[in-house]
């Protein structure tokens, strides 16, 4: 991909154009950086996060897909040398022969080190490990002056290092990353499913004690349902399956890894597909497939929690107007926000079949990094009339019990709901503006939320 | 930048008085607050419009802009731009003119032809060059029915704004590999100062009518509108009316 081309995120919202360039070397991002035009550079991976963060409408975007090549992983200390275009999924494939397991996995696999660094993604399991930045070792990053500078977590920029996970690209481009991958004996998880029949008996759940015996935690709930049934939900827990626990006809190939990709959507839904009564029946279905209680059940990662990685392009489902999905946090002791919240969905004429609910374990060192020790809900919302109010109504409530809400998702909020999010702003803006101080980094979303000047 | 579920952030309004155009500015601002620029020539109207938007909670910029002084304009969209990216720009000047005098008077038709299409095609292009090179945004062009078959009773109007008409579709497919979306609008009988005192035609309408199918139109990057919209079949079949019976109808 070379040349000018329209871009827009996940969601399918508000494309622009930019001059699109794939490096394939440190040096042709150098000299990318260096020919930017007042209108700036941008890195984009695989166009996974669902707002524009990764697109600059004017300017530059590097397509780091070209920059893709696993260096070297090391069977003994478990660390990975890759490039930053090079996507989990791959790495996940490459790492498994050696009995090495990704650290941190997001809902899709496809997703690349530099996004997966720049939004500093969660997975199901961030209450056991934290967050992606937590497992980098070291990064190299191209920054505005042209030069690479190796960072690491503790060393002598680790201010910038830190700047950079979770910094939405704005500091630089990653081009290289020592990630600490970690053993795992098998490719699979043991599961257990608990189907609850209402929101009280979910969080019931995830506060006894019994979410930190799991490795992995998350549940989908209902927000088409009002009344008794509201927040019905499905937990599914589990941990990476050891040796032993594998059926015997398991246990010759026990990294075994197979992700095929049932069928890729075509592009021909109808805006409103996607309606009230048509994730109703979804959920209604969901619901009723899970198990009302199962131990042990023995799941490969796709089937486990990426199960949208099985499907090409499912974003098209939500029609040309697209979608948002909208991700918050909120600390612990505001579980009534979260009920208001899934309320007001529940009640409101917009539908979301997508839901999770995560809790959180501790933050890491980043002033963007999203997660903190809270609840997380994500909901995907079709674009439709009245969509952004309802949407500052819920970030009313949001930011009110302390919360905030995810980059990587964001798309629609505006930059003093941002800021108020994420107290530790002006302290990420200081390091980022020395880095950069004529703004050659810069993104639709650093625009429209005013990461930049 | 404009949002995922269509609101802008910046709105430029050349004709900063423009009644509709002021709707559709005032329709996006209650949505969420705007940074606007209004382009016009000082006016106590141009005052008391500034002050309304203040008062949504909207940041507001006015710039000198007489569509006559036509080497004046590259300078007022320059300076426009100067506080930062346009999301979306309302090309809202016009004249309705008297069409009688207008067809028995050279002065009077060469400004009507020149405010309606010469200065907007100027600002068009002024225009278009900036917004070409943001790599996003909208322009939105304000033509009228009464350019797409000319009426006994005001096609000298109707005849300025078929040329603006023909002018920014053309513009439309001419901006659409930039990232940038063109929108013309074709209103009918709309009740504003400027049709004061005149016969209302059949699906008259308001300016706040006006403004929510524009803002629709923006949010769907929609190239061609109609306000209200079921004039888009009336008009369809007016244009195809034979000449004798067109001629005889009383509009």
């Amino acid at each position: 991909m070379s040349g000018t081309a329209s871009l827009r995120g996940w969601g399918r919202t508000a494309p622009t154009t930019a001059q699109v360039l794939t490096p394939r070397s440190f040096d042709d991002v150098s000299a990318a950086v260096a020919a930017a035009g007042p209108r700036g550079i941008i890195a984009r991976g695989l166009g996974r996060s669902y707002g524009d963060p990764a697109q600059n409408a004017g300017g530059t975007v590097l397509d780091m897909t070209g920059l893709a090549t696993i260096h070297s992983i090391d069977a003994d200390t478990g660390v990975a040398v890759v490039d930053g275009g090079v996507s989990l999924d791959a790495l996940m494939r490459s790492a498994l022969p050696y009995g090495l397991w990704v650290p941190v996995l997001p809902g899709t696999r496809q997703v690349t080190i530099g996004g997966a660094i720049g939004a500093d993604v969660h997975g199901k399991n961030h209450h056991s490990k934290g967050s992606f930045g937590n497992h980098v070792l070291s990064l190299d990053l191209v920054t505005a002056d042209g030069t690479l500078r190796t960072l690491t977590p503790d060393g002598p920029e680790s201010d910038l290092f830190w700047a950079t996970v979770g910094g939405m690209g704005l500091t630089g481009v990653i081009v290289r990353a020592s990630v600490q991958l970690h053993r795992t004996e098998s490719a699979y998880f043991v599961v257990d499913t608990d189907r609850t029949a209402d929101l009280d008996e979910l969080m019931g759940l995830l506060t006894d004690g019994s979410d930190d015996t799991y490795g992995y935690s998350a549940a989908w709930f209902d927000t088409t349902t009002t009344g008794a049934q509201l927040g019905r939900a499905v937990l599914t827990r589990g941990s990476l399956a050891t040796v032993d626990q594998l059926p015997a006809k398991l246990r010759s190939d026990p990294l075994k890894f197979e992700a095929p990709q049932l069928l890729s959507f075509p592009d021909v839904f109808p805006n409103g597909l996607a309606n009230r009564l048509t994730l109703r029946a979804f959920s209604e279905l969901w619901y009723r497939k899970a198990p009302k209680r199962q131990r042990g059940s023995l799941q490969n990662i796709t089937t486990f929690y990426q199960v949208l990685d099985l499907f090409g392009d499912w974003n098209r489902v939500y029609g040309s107007r697209g979608f948002l999905q909208y991700q918050f946090l909120v600390p612990f002791g505001q579980e009534p926000t979260f009920r208001r919240v899934v309320e007001k969905i529940a009640q409101s004429p917009h539908a979301s079949g997508l839901n999770v609910l995560k809790r959180f374990g501790e933050g890491n060192a980043a002033p963007l990094s999203f997660p903190q020790p809270g609840w997380t809900i994500t909901v995907d919302f079709p674009i439709a009339r009245g969509l952004h109010r309802f949407c500052d109504e819920l970030d009313e409530l949001v930011l009110g019990a302390g919360g905030r809400l995810y980059l990587a998702k964001e798309s629609r909020a505006s930059a003093a709901t941002i800021r108020r999010g994420y107290p530790r702003f002006d302290e990420w803006r200081k390091v980022r503006d020395h880095v950069d101080p004529t703004g050659v980094f810069t993104s639709d979303m650093a625009r429209r939320l005013e990461l930049t000047n | 930048m404009i949002d995922a579920v269509g609101n802008p952030q910046s709105v430029l309004l050349m004709g900063g008085t423009s009644e509709i155009g002021l709707a559709v500015v005032e329709a996006f601002a209650s949505d969420r607050p705007l940074r606007v620029v209004l382009a016009a020539r000082p006016s106590e109207q141009l005052d008391a419009a500034r002050a309304r938007l203040e008062r949504l909670g909207c940041a507001v910029e006015t710039l000198t802009f007489d569509a006559l002084a036509l080497d004046t304009h590259a300078d007022v969209v320059r300076k426009a731009f100067t506080g930062g990216d346009i999301d979306v720009a309302l090309v809202a000047f016009g004249l309705l003119g008297d069409n009688e005098k207008a067809w028995t008077d050279v002065a009077t038709v060469v400004e009507l032809a020149q405010v309606n299409y010469t200065a907007a095609v100027s600002v068009g292009v002024a225009l278009a060059e900036r917004l070409r090179a943001q790599g996003h945004g909208s322009l939105v062009a304000f033509s009228s029915v009464a350019g797409e078959r000319a009426r006994r009773s005001n096609f000298v109007y109707g005849s300025t704004k078929a040329g603006l008409d023909a002018f920014y579709s053309g513009l439309t497919m001419a901006l659409r590999p930039s990232g940038v979306a063109v929108t013309v609008v074709r209103p009918g009988f709309v009740h504003t100062k400027m049709t004061e005192g005149l016969k209302p035609a059949p699906l008259s309408t308001t300016p706040e009518a006006v403004a929510a199918v524009v803002v629709d139109a923006v949010r769907n990057r929609r190239e061609l509108v109609w306000a209200p919209a079921p004039l888009r079949v009336v008009m369809s079949v007016l244009r195809h009316l034979p000449r004798a019976v067109f001629r005889r109808l009383p509009i």
